[in-house]
């Protein structure tokens, strides 16, 4: 993608047409959890096919932000709609990747059935051979397909690698053709390479599948070159624009009341300094229950 | 009992064993079980319950000596004693879903207490030490027809509800916060397995002893899961591993002086072993040097 069309779309998607439905708006949201107030006055919009990555320290609630948008964390202040419904209603047209580290290596499961669980698992009763059945495995196939994972999904899942795993996942989150996709730090335990080809995979589906896509993300640099807008977020509220506006030292530190610096490098990294580390709080971290 | 004799005609043995009532019910018994043990065995497994259920059988120990203490009958003691234990586990904080690596201390003392309550209660009854080891490591002797109807009455329920909620289940086994984002109830279902467990459990309990369940509830789903990665095929070959370990078990316990659960536990585990050897064996010839193939 050359440098001249990806500054054009972030100009277009910077002026988001009136006309067009948000898929996700949050309007002064905020969620206490345990007496400790996570984040307040929040608003964000995501619009159809867009690529979204909502930054952060850790600890500040980006993860709570995906959960309270699928209505598994109820906010404690402000609303939340999803596709025009409450957040829990249109969860059928969402593919969700939790943040996690990998599955067991001794789970024998192949990657071909965590993705037909992803279209079909929640439903009741035994899958019977017969037309939903080969409808089935007919849109796993091309699943495996849109994440090339055709030479590994049949092994055991468990034994794979942590990017083959991802890509399987995506995979399985895509099963039900959302609308939007939520990823949990998709990249986080990858090394580099994967980390670049799987941002490269998932804003592939993005323009391909035109899925909105927003992605907690620790590390803005390996998906800074496909966004269409970034989401900083803070105790206090909540950042967006396009990542040349957001990403600055002087939007940054107003909206962590901290000097914070933004330094870029020469081949177009950013790198960010002093933002603050809130507490850590591991217990929410990795998949606990919300 | 006459001690019977063996002949390599297994047919003509199979019948003179079929000759005895016992024996009959011993068969039907031990098969129902085992078909029952290796479908919720093989969840028991992927789900990594193999804690909760080995409490659930051991609770069963002083269930069965209570009700025979009681005058009530042992099978009614294993049922509600593992129904009620079950219950109990999915009410604990978190219980269902991924709290047994820090409960584990507290289901722990859990088991130990059960085992000295069947001690005292084989006490309080007087004259029963015979039946202690059948408590403990299982007998196929005095199974009586009533019991048979009963493990095969319960062993259709819990498989029917099985067949209900089997692959929610199975998406709530593997990826509890994916499935509970697909709407699937992942902690009732979480109880609703434990208390099929417990039920499995009681079952088992009565042909291999409390001690010994994890024969049939752990080794054939665990083989099965080493021979194939295909869910359905799994369980199948799960069930058929089963099985086979009861009838072999049994046949050989009818004629050799030693104990069936020593038998059922050897075959089975002679299986598992011989299948985890193979299982390696493969593993290290795939992992020699290969091209690499193409990554996107």
């Amino acid at each position: 993608m050359s440098p001249v069309s990806q500054r054009n779309r972030e100009t277009d998607s910077a002026q988001l047409p009136d006309d067009q439905p948000a898929l996700v708006a949050v309007r002064d949201a905020g969620v206490v959890r345990n007496g400790r107030l996570i984040w307040e006055h929040v608003c964000v919009d995501v619009a159809a096919g867009e690529f979204v990555a909502i930054l952060g320290p850790n600890g500040v609630g980006k993860s709570t932000l995906l959960k309270s948008i699928l209505g598994l964390v109820p906010l404690t202040s402000g609303e939340i709609r999803l596709l025009g419904h409450a957040p829990g209603r249109a969860n059928h047209q969402v593919g969700y990747l939790p943040q996690r580290r990998t599955f067991d290596a001794s789970l024998r499961i192949r990657g071909r059935d965590v993705i037909r669980l992803g279209l079909d698992g929640h439903r009741w009763g035994i899958p019977l051979p017969g037309r939903r059945s080969r409808a089935a495995i007919a849109r796993v196939d091309e699943l495996i397909a849109l994440v090339d994972a055709g030479a590994y999904a049949d092994r055991p899942i468990g034994q794979l690698s942590g990017g083959e795993q991802q890509r399987l996942l995506i995979a399985q989150a895509l099963a039900r053709r959302p609308r939007l996709l939520l990823l949990d730090e998709p990249l986080d335990s990858l090394d580099l390479p994967n980390q670049a080809a799987v941002a490269a995979l998932i804003s592939r589906i993005c323009r391909a599948e035109g899925v909105a896509v927003m992605m907690v993300a620790h590390d803005v640099n390996p998906i800074l070159a496909y966004l269409d807008r970034v989401i900083y977020l803070g105790h206090g509220g909540a950042v967006s624009g396009i990542p040349a506006e957001v990403i600055t030292s002087a939007t940054l530190t107003a909206l962590y009341g901290t000097p914070i610096e933004v330094l870029s490098t020469s081949d177009g990294r950013l790198v960010v300094v002093g933002q603050p580390e809130a507490p850590a709080h591991h217990s929410d971290r990795h998949g606990g229950q919300p | 009992m006459t001690t019977p004799t063996f002949t390599w005609n297994l047919i003509a043995d199979l019948r003179d064993m079929w000759s005895l009532p016992f024996m009959v019910n011993a068969f039907r018994a031990g098969t129902i079980v085992a078909v029952l043990a290796a479908i919720i065995g093989w969840y028991m497994v992927l789900r990594r319950q193999s804690f909760a259920g080995h409490t659930l059988a051991v609770v069963g120990f002083p269930g069965a000596a209570a009700a025979i203490w009681l005058g009530l009958g042992a099978i009614l003691g294993y049922f509600a004693c593992c129904l009620a234990a079950a219950l109990v586990i999915a009410a604990l904080p978190s219980g269902a879903r991924r709290g047994y690596r820090e409960e584990s201390a507290v289901i722990g003392a859990v088991q130990a207490y059960a085992l000295a309550a069947g001690l005292l209660f084989i006490a309080l009854y007087k004259g029963f030490l015979n039946g202690t080891s059948a408590l403990l490591f299982g007998s196929f002797l005095g199974i009586t027809t009533r019991q048979v109807t009963t493990l095969a009455v319960v062993t259709t329920v819990v498989l029917a509800v099985v067949a209900g909620i089997g692959r929610p289940l199975l998406f709530a086994s593997i990826d509890p916060d994916i499935a509970a984002a697909h709407g699937v109830p992942t902690r009732d279902l979480g109880a609703a397995f434990l208390v099929m467990l417990a039920a499995t459990a009681a079952e088992v309990g009565q042909i291999t002893g409390a001690l010994l369940v994890f024969a049939l509830l752990v080794l054939p789903p665990a083989t099965a899961q080493l021979i194939t990665v295909r869910p359905g095929p799994s369980m199948a070959v799960s069930v058929v591993l089963a099985a086979a370990t009861v009838w072999v078990a049994l046949f050989v316990a009818y004629y050799s002086p030693y104990p069936l659960g020593f038998w059922l536990t050897s075959i089975a585990f002679g299986a598992y072993v011989a299948t985890a050897g193979i299982a390696a064996l493969n593993g290290w010839r795939r992992r020699r040097p290969q091209p690499v193939g193409a990554r996107a």
